[in-house]
């Protein structure tokens, strides 16, 4: 048996990614921490990828580089980058990656420029084409999460926004992940193991035996789960 | 192009084993050249359900460790055409499979086969996971019952999240639900989930249902794949199977009680 010196393997990370609207490092400066400024310990030393689809191909790499720095923030690849800006960072260590499936651009919405003042900052949901199964985990990170199909009993899908679920819900859903008591669980036919939004969670023993196996909506109300007919 | 058929489940006990032998061996009956491969190391099921087990000299895990060649290893079905078995090794563990050593055996059979059978382990740890991994199409096989069906949707999962063809980000794995050891009788008092309920909660198009049969007892303990035994009910079964696996529309027998016969109508029974 030879010793083991590295193990390749596959495997699935998430990874935030920043999409960027402006070419002013200025703007993006200041719309950078504000968002900081929100949620501190979940973007610490978190990876992210720069999204380049909507500067310029000569926009500088090396300065955005330097930027999430200052930030404490882990600039660890790019995506929907020029020749120039690939070859940037194929010389200092910065992955080229191809934009996944999983998170397209809305297309109904319009995009907000970080430079339209007072304008909220806008998080593209997360999709998942098809169904979640059993053993799989999904967390749409500060936005909403979409699943098209069904989610499988012993499958979980979290959402720090809301939870559309276009299939059956089988499995666990938990909305508003960090305790917004907003986030509401929409979906198509309710057999939920566990519901839950803010930190209130109720099982499936708990749901009323009217609402099981039909549309329905999960929100808060004075603190308790209320669920609801669609 | 050779294709690579994983025959799979999670859970044990299901009826991987019996199907990969039938499955394997109704398409060498349609003509195409076929290999089966044991991946469940240490435990070496298929050759005596395919009724080969006096005649293994070198296993899989020899070819992997380039101790013998395929040549050598592989078994030559005695009734049936382009049929041939690898088996696996029964002194060995499972770590023995590598994802390269696996790779490259595979890549020299498809050079030598239309259909290529991967009977998988139960569980989803490395001998699954290998049987899996470089799989064009899936079998999913389950038994019409919660923890089966909860198991096949796990591996529905790791089917597209842990393949060659999901990390690769190639077409995804075809799937198919085959839905084995179906027992109408106690579907219809409620005791085991119907076609249906399977259908729903694993929402892949359904490929075949084999009846509970005394037909696949009688085959395994005769060293006879069950297709073989044409008159028997999961024999027709599995032969339906195989047509919808090669493309064809056929309708879906054996999933009702039997219909008492007209005697036993008339006058009770
Ligand atoms: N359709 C069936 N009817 C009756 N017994 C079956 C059927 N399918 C499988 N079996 C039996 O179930 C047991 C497990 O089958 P096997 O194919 O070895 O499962 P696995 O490979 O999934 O562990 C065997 O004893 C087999 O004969
Ligand atoms: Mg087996």
């Amino acid at each position: 048996m030879p010793l083991r010196i590295i193990e390749l393997k596959g495997s699935l990370f998430t990874l935030s990614v920043v999409k960027i609207y402006s070419d002013s490092l200025e703007l993006i400066s200041s719309s950078l921490s504000k968002k900081l400024a929100s949620a501190p310990n979940f973007f610490a030393n978190a990876p992210m990828v720069a999204d380049l689809e909507k500067v310029d191909d000569t926009f500088p790499l090396s300065e955005l580089v330097a930027l999430f720095s200052e930030f404490n923030l882990v600039l660890v690849g790019i995506t929907h980058a020029s020749e120039q800006q690939k070859s940037y960072a194929s010389t200092h260590g910065l992955a080229v990656l191809n934009a996944g499936k999983t998170a397209p651009e809305s297309t109904e919405k319009p995009e907000i420029p970080p430079d339209a003042t007072n304008a909220p900052a806008f998080v593209a949901s997360k999709i998942v084409r098809g169904n979640v199964r059993s053993g799989q985990q999904v967390y749409a990170a500060d936005t909403d999460l979409i699943i098209t199909g069904s989610v499988s009993a012993g499958a979980e899908v979290i959402a720090d926004g809301d939870i559309h679920v276009h299939g059956a819900l089988r499995g666990r859903a938990i909305a508003g992940a960090k305790l917004n008591p907003h986030a509401r669980i929409i979906c198509q036919n309710m057999q939920a193991e566990l519901i839950s939004i803010a930190g209130n969670y109720l099982l499936s023993d708990s749901i009323n035996s009217d609402l099981w196996q039909q549309a329905a909506l999960v929100e808060l109300n004075d603190g308790k789960i209320l669920i609801s007919a669609l | 192009m050779a294709k690579i058929i994983v025959v799979t489940s999670g859970k044990g006990g299901v009826g991987k084993t019996t199907s990969s032998a039938a499955i394997g061996t109704g398409l060498a009956l349609k003509g195409h050249s076929t290999v089966i491969v044991d991946f469940d190391i240490g435990l070496r099921n298929l050759d005596l359900v395919m009724g080969c087990e006096r005649r293994v000299v070198y296993d899989f895990v020899n070819v992997i460790n380039g101790e013998a060649n395929l040549n050598q290893a592989l078994i030559k079905d005695k009734r049936v055409n382009n049929l041939y078995i690898l088996p696996a090794s029964q002194t060995r563990d499972k770590d023995a499979l590598t994802r390269d050593g696996v790779g490259k055996v595979l890549e020299e059979l498809k050079e030598n086969f239309d259909y290529i059978i991967c009977d998988s382990p139960a569980g989803i740890e490395t001998g699954a996971l290998m049987a899996l991994y470089y799989a064009d199409e899936a079998i999913v096989t389950t038994n019409p019952e919660v923890s089966s069906v909860r198991d096949s949707d796990r591996i529905l999962g790791i089917l597209h999240s842990k393949s060659n063809r999901a990390e690769r980000n190639m077409d995804p794995i075809k799937e198919h639900l085959l839905l084995t050891r179906y027992h109408p009788e106690r579907v219809a008092k409620g005791e085991m989930l119907s076609v249906d309920d399977v259908k729903e909660i694993l929402a892949i198009p359904l490929l075949g249902v084999i009846p509970e049969s005394q037909s696949v007892l009688n085959a395994s303990n005769s060293g006879c794949p069950v297709i073989l035994d044409e008159e028997s009910d999961a024999g027709m079964a599995y032969s339906d199977a195989i047509e919808r696996l090669l493309g064809e529309t056929i309708d879906f027998r054996f999933l009702t009680a039997e219909k008492k016969g007209i005697f036993k109508r008339i006058f009770g029974g």
